[in-house]
């Protein structure tokens, strides 16, 4: 009853692994964006600011079949990379790494972006008039003094990818072993007559999945918090 | 020879009008006090001076480097001027150590004020491994003071630096201030409201007022 079967352990294991690169595709660019948002006013910053938030209130199915358009095997952009790189995202767990990672976007802006607003430009200036670069300073001030809101964001995007639906159905599709993530293993079987009993067993999984990534990221937080104080 | 001879208008987005005028030379070793009323632009000369805000028309030069010079266009970020700025609230870096804020502004290779003799002329060597969450309001600006001294700077600038003290610990700092003007050598401008506190740091002291900085003691 207590034992995974080997099916299961794949799911599981693909689940996380999509998660973990969901937030590790994001780092940069969220920060990036983070820091854009927070720090930057440039024209068009309300119409940046909307496209960011975008996937935040489309359904994910829209989104799916938007990525589908410009990235599938046909799209603008799929079909150049197949043919320049032999590269192709649908059906493939890097499809549903991509599909995630632009559902959890919004979140992990956010929550760098408050962050970075909650340091203090003093500190910065202060940096600078001791021969720190924007760069330097970037890396030694800004972003040390909001490490909070990167390891919120990043456990904003993982649980966001692990429960992550449509999107990913409409744009990797759902081919076991390779894109079936949890809530699309739990979907399948939900479809088949005999399905119930192994679906609750997954859902059960997802649960403690998902309990056992928070209590690992508030571990991590205050192992961090500890460290700087 | 340190020499400021600048303009500053309207360096903030506001709307109340502002001009000031400073024109001053500092040569190795003398300390200026400047004194002035709350807003009548001490903060903005120092932050001008340091790269931090653009002076509207003059020069800024330190011995033969030229750090600002509007008619040439010359405007070397904060980042390039060896300046060592003490601010009225110390700004320690929160998440380092004493020992990691001390190193954050020391240039790489060799130096002429090194780490040793900061530390002992300021006596902080008991704080190095803490965190400024942990030390006094005195101790922060001692810590402060250090931190602008080993950027190596061709100028020292302190803004207010014991102005968020009370009595008590201001005495405190106070020989500290003036043994590390006696001991480094550093041209020296400090800024107050406080006659008596400059009075007693400063070989001259100058006033701010109506925008003009102008010498009323020598």
């Amino acid at each position: 009853m207590w034992s995974l079967s080997p099916v299961e352990i794949d799911i599981v294991l693909l689940s996380l692994k999509v998660a973990a690169c969901c937030v590790l595709v994001l780092l940069l660019p969220a920060i990036a964006m983070a820091w854009l948002l927070a720090r930057k006013q440039f024209w068009g910053h309300a119409v940046v600011d909307a496209l960011v938030h975008l996937p935040m209130v489309l359904p994910p199915v829209v989104l799916g079949y938007m990525l589908l358009v410009l990235l599938g095997r046909r799209g603008w952009i799929g079909s150049w990379l197949y043919e320049q790189f032999h590269i192709q995202l649908t059906f493939h767990w890097w499809g549903a790494v991509i599909a995630s990672a632009v559902m959890a976007f919004p979140l992990m802006v956010r929550a760098i972006r408050q962050a970075l607003m909650q340091v203090n430009p003093l500190l910065e200036q202060a940096a600078q008039t001791l021969g720190a670069t924007p760069v330097k300073t970037f890396f030694s001030i800004t972003l040390p003094l909001s490490y909070h809101g990167v390891l919120t964001g990043g456990i904003l995007a993982f649980s966001r990818s692990l429960g992550e639906f449509g999107a990913t159905i409409t744009f990797a599709g759902n081919l076991e072993g390779e894109t079936r993530t949890l809530p699309l293993a739990i979907y399948s079987l939900t479809q088949s007559p005999e399905g119930d009993a192994a679906a609750l067993r997954l859902v059960m999984l997802s649960v403690l999945v998902s309990v056992f990534a928070l209590l690992a990221s508030q571990w991590l937080e205050r192992r961090l918090l500890r460290s700087q104080r | 020879m340190f020499t400021v001879d600048i303009r500053i208008q309207q360096p903030y987005a506001a709307s109340t009008a502002f001009d000031l005028q400073a024109s001053f030379a500092l040569a190795p070793g003398q300390c200026l006090g400047i004194m002035g009323a709350s807003g009548s632009g001490k903060t903005t000369l120092l932050h001008s001076i340091a790269g931090l805000l653009m002076p509207s028309s003059g020069v800024i030069r330190s011995g033969d480097h030229v750090w600002f010079d509007h008619k040439q266009t010359i405007q070397l970020p904060p980042w390039q001027r060896r300046v060592g700025l003490v601010f009225q609230d110390g700004r320690l870096f929160p998440h380092m150590s004493v020992e990691q804020n001390l190193r954050y502004g020391m240039p790489a290779g060799l130096a002429r004020i090194v780490l040793p003799e900061v530390v002992d002329v300021l006596a902080i060597q008991p704080l190095l491994k803490r965190k400024p969450s942990q030390l006094s309001g005195g101790e922060k600006q001692r810590v402060a003071i250090g931190r602008a001294l080993l950027r190596q700077p061709s100028v020292l600038l302190m803004d207010e630096p014991l102005s968020g003290l009370d009595d008590g610990l201001k005495q405190q700092v106070l020989p500290y201030i003036k043994q590390v003007i006696a001991t480094f050598g550093l041209p020296t401008l400090y800024v107050s409201h406080v006659g008596d506190e400059v009075a007693e740091v400063a070989d001259e002291v100058l006033t701010l007022a109506q925008g003009v900085l102008r010498q009323v003691v020598d």
